[in-house]
């Protein structure tokens, strides 16, 4: 009788542990800002980042939101951000460390958009660190590329769901919903597990005075990323065409049926 | 002689309108490669009806695997028979649409198979033999040409931008099975919850009226609808940052930068003004029509066609004319 008691005590003890404590590690990266012009490189194959402000990818802050909110409604737990890039990207773990991040890493290595390549330098890492959740951006605001995320579940055999708007953590399981034609989906996977973030229900603060000082004393360790060799290989950068602005068709209402008529006959779209 | 494995994707029993882009897109390539073009489709119980129609476009061979379990995109399951193809089937090329279901099972069977992705690629080009990758980078405001060292090689394509061609092939439809247990796929889909109604989503349709500000209120979209239903089934909506942060329109919905990139055959920009971030998601699609009252406005500078206005009285007379000319043409 006494050892089904223990044994009672001892689950019961767990799952309060299991809900009191949680470790989340997000992936963040370092990326052009939206407003910049781009221009190439005399390489032909890179960003020209001469007067290039560049900032924590936009979605990659819900997820920091999101990991934080996380931590904070288990009561206790920790938020590690990992980044993989050069010695610029500490920047950027900085501003989620003066969101409340509790630690940080930069893997420092090159930036590639071989996008297997950098979840392999991720998951090395995030491997040893065994978090309950890993979070991501849906796409990073560079080379769009939208597949690190699902990548790195690959490479540490989590299960994965992508595009996530909310999510809860219940009972080591983490229940996700996310938009899809025609509606909402609502997924269910076991933690571990890798989510990627879009925007949704995580609007993310914005750093407080406090916030940036105490990230000055929290732990940012740099060691060298595991990164493979690249094997998407980008041969040329280049801009796109310009679209020569068009025509005005006309003004009011009056115009539409000329603009119908060149919709049908000139552009054959109708 | 190589094999290229396309992906296509199903809905309620028919093909959706991407597969007869990506198999065109593939038979391109296969004439190049002196290659040949097999189809994998997953689906429900029911199979899908016009399958064999992918014959017409370069499809040698159609695999319809039909099993509940397939009915609709599972993450897991789906990786899992395409990886198992792939390996089984010796292909050097691997190509679906970078449709939400591509975009998320593309780098799922990429890593699986331990190679790259070249995500939401706008042209493949054969040069020396070698496969090389036009995709847009910085939201559009580049493009970056790519190799993959590495087989196979994995792409996902970008809807609307690969023309369907005529190229006939055998075409032969076979029956294929899951052998797999879905018992054993961590992730489960325990719910949906309807919205919005069934209209494309913005990324896939093939023509987007797109709505910002000007529009006033979330209660004049209703002008906007009318105007898409006009414009028929392939026509979706889409919205600027501005309405979206207004909480006018869901998220999914958004045209830019941090929204969607689109390439639709033909954009309507309806009340934007033409933010360098907003153009930066719509400067792919096939042609582009504002609405604006401003003349100065920047979406002009990118339209091939404008109409300065009033959009609570142009669009309209827009919709009017549309559904004018449709019922003459019908
Ligand atoms: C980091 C960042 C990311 C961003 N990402 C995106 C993004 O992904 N997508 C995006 O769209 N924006 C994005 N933006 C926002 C962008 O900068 C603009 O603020 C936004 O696109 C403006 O939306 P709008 O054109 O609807 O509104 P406005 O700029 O206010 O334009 C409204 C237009 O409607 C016209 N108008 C008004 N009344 C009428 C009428 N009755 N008839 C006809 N025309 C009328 C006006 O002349 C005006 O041109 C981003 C900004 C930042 C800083
Ligand atoms: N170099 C990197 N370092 C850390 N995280 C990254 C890096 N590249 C991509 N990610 C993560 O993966 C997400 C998707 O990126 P991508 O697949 O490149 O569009 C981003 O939002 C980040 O969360």
């Amino acid at each position: 009788m006494d050892d089904g008691a223990d044994w009672y005590i001892e689950v019961a003890y767990l799952e309060w542990e299991r809900r009191c404590y949680v470790e989340i590690v997000v992936c963040v990266k370092r990326v052009p800002d939206t407003e910049t012009r781009v221009r190439i490189d005399r390489d032909g194959k890179t960003l020209d980042a001469s007067g290039v402000k560049y900032v924590m990818s936009p979605y990659d802050e819900f997820a920091v939101e999101a990991a934080l909110r996380k931590r904070d409604e288990a009561g206790e737990g920790e938020v590690t951000v990992v980044t993989v890039g050069g010695a610029d990207s500490a920047e950027t773990l900085r501003t989620a460390l003066a969101m409340g991040a509790d630690r940080a890493i930069l893997l420092e290595g090159e930036v590639t958009q071989d996008g297997l390549a950098t979840a392999r330098a991720l998951a090395d890492e995030i491997g040893k660190l065994a978090p309950d959740l890993v979070l991501l951006g849906v796409m990073a605001a560079d080379h769009d590329q939208q597949q690190v995320g699902p990548m790195l579940a690959v490479v540490l055999d989590h299960p994965c769901v992508t595009g996530v708007s909310s999510f809860d953590l219940v009972d080591g399981r983490a229940v996700c919903r996310r938009g899809v034609e025609g509606g909402t989906e609502t997924l269910e996977l076991p933690l571990p597990s890798v989510i990627t973030i879009t925007k949704g229900e995580y609007e993310p603060r914005y750093a407080s005075l406090k916030g940036i000082m105490a990230a000055k004393r929290k732990p940012l360790e740099t060691k060298a990323a595991a990164l493979p060799d690249p094997r998407l290989r980008v041969m040329t950068l280049e801009l796109p065409p310009e679209r020569t602005g068009g025509r005005i068709v006309g003004e009011g209402p009056g115009a539409a049926a000329d603009l119908v008529r060149l919709l049908r006959e000139e552009a054959n779209v109708i | 002689m190589g094999k290229i494995l396309v992906v296509v994707e199903q809905r309620e029993g028919r093909l959706r309108g991407t597969a007869a882009e990506v198999v065109s897109a593939a038979s391109e390539l296969a004439v190049a490669r002196k290659a040949t073009v097999e189809v994998l489709l997953p689906t429900g119980p029911g199979g899908v009806s016009d399958a064999e129609a992918l014959g017409a476009h370069g499809a040698e061979v159609i695999e319809v695997v039909s099993d509940p379990a397939l009915a609709t995109y599972h993450p897991d399951g789906f990786a899992r028979l395409v990886e198992r193809r792939v390996r089984s089937g010796g292909y050097d090329v691997v190509l679906m649409a970078a449709t939400a279901q591509g975009k998320d099972l593309g780098p799922r069977v990429a890593a699986l198979l331990d190679v790259p992705l070249a995500q939401d690629v706008t042209a493949i080009e054969s040069v020396d033999g070698e496969v090389e990758f036009l995709r847009p980078v910085y939201a559009g405001k580049a493009i970056a040409r790519v190799a993959i060292d590495a087989d196979p090689k994995v792409a996902t394509l970008r809807p609307n931008v690969f023309q369907p061609a005529s190229r006939p092939a055998a075409g032969g439809v076979v029956e294929g099975a899951l052998d797999d247990d879905s018992d054993g796929w961590p992730t489960r889909v325990v719910g949906f919850e309807e919205s919005g109604g069934d209209i494309p989503d913005v990324a896939e349709a093939g023509v987007v009226v797109s709505g910002g500000r000007g529009l006033k209120g979330p209660e004049h979209w209703e002008i906007l609808e009318e105007l898409r239903s006009a414009l028929g089934e392939e026509a979706g909506l889409g919205a600027s940052r501005a309405v979206v942060d207004a909480g006018w329109r869901p998220h999914s919905e958004q045209v830019g930068q941090t929204g969607k990139t689109v390439s639709p055959r033909l954009y309507f920009a309806i009340g934007i003004s033409g933010a360098i971030q907003h153009l930066a998601g719509m400067r792919t699609a096939g042609t582009i029509v504002a609405v604006n009252k401003d003349p100065d406005a920047p979406i002009f500078k990118v339209a091939d066609y404008g109409i300065v206005g009033d959009l609570f009285e142009v669009v309209p007379r827009l919709t009017e004319e549309i559904r004018a000319l449709r019922e003459r043409s019908a």
